[in-house]
């Protein structure tokens, strides 16, 4: 088993934006860097199946997800109580600004769906193009923007972020009509 | 991250500072992580792996 050093730099140089991929389908540290670490040895068993000069992040990240998504299916229940352990692990940085808030963000990201929440990561946070997502996920670019609308939606639902317009006046307006124009 | 239709917006409700303040919640959950940089167990990982002397000799 040989690694060029270019290759080999590539996949550390992705390490940390796999972690944190990682963490956020998984909900966990430590389950996460064991997803990571089975990436790397799958990466480096089946490197030759790796096109030079293609992005090698984003191979990287289609194994990771594929890992998970098997994972998952055998552990549906136990993947969605670990929700809130990687949230706890931060409670010993006090002084981080706002950090209620991304207790809360981070619950509410955990909430989601998991075909919508790693669309929303990949695109929102690692940095990837839609159609480089929908790769990874192996779907259709639609799928892919449609996933991210609705995870938006739902997360700011849950958040209670202002901002939704055209939802506040219209409901409540819908609402009395509904209320007076009964019967 | 301009990909929405003007046409289409109607049927979205979410408004341009909701997706800002989204987003940015998320790039931060995300970079908190990334600014880790490489835990150790990585990097000794792949510098086993590509020693051909060691190759699965060892464990």
């Amino acid at each position: 088993m040989s690694l060029t050093p270019s290759v080999r730099d590539a996949m550390l140089g992705a390490v940390p934006s796999l972690r944190a991929f990682a963490i956020s389908l998984s909900g966990n540290v430590d389950r996460a860097d064991d997803l990571v670490q089975e990436t790397l040895l799958r990466a480096v068993a089946n490197i030759d199946s790796f096109q030079p000069g293609t992005n090698m992040s984003a191979w990287l990240f289609t194994i990771l997800r594929n890992l998970f998504r098997s994972e998952y299916r055998k552990r549906r229940r136990e993947v969605e109580d670990t929700d809130g352990s990687y949230a706890e692990s931060l409670k010993s940085h006090p002084e981080q600004e706002g950090r209620v808030e991304m207790q809360e963000f981070r619950a509410a990201l955990a909430k989601l769906p998991a075909d919508q929440r790693e669309a929303l990561v990949l695109v929102g946070a690692a940095g990837f193009s839609y159609e480089e997502a929908a790769a990874i996920c192996e779907c259709a670019v639609g799928t892919i923007k449609s996933r991210v609308n609705r995870a938006r939606t739902r997360l700011a639902e849950m958040l209670s972020i202002d901002g939704a317009e055209d939802f506040g006046p219209d409901h409540a307006t819908r609402a009395i009509l509904a209320a007076g124009g009964h019967r | 991250m301009q990909t929405e239709m003007p046409t289409k917006k109607a049927r979205g409700r979410l408004g341009r500072d909701a997706q800002a303040k989204l987003g940015q919640q998320l790039r931060v959950m995300f970079d908190e992580v990334v600014s880790e940089g490489v835990p150790d167990r990585f990097d000794v990982l792949l510098r086993r792996l590509d020693e051909p002397k060691e190759d699965g000799a060892t464990e």
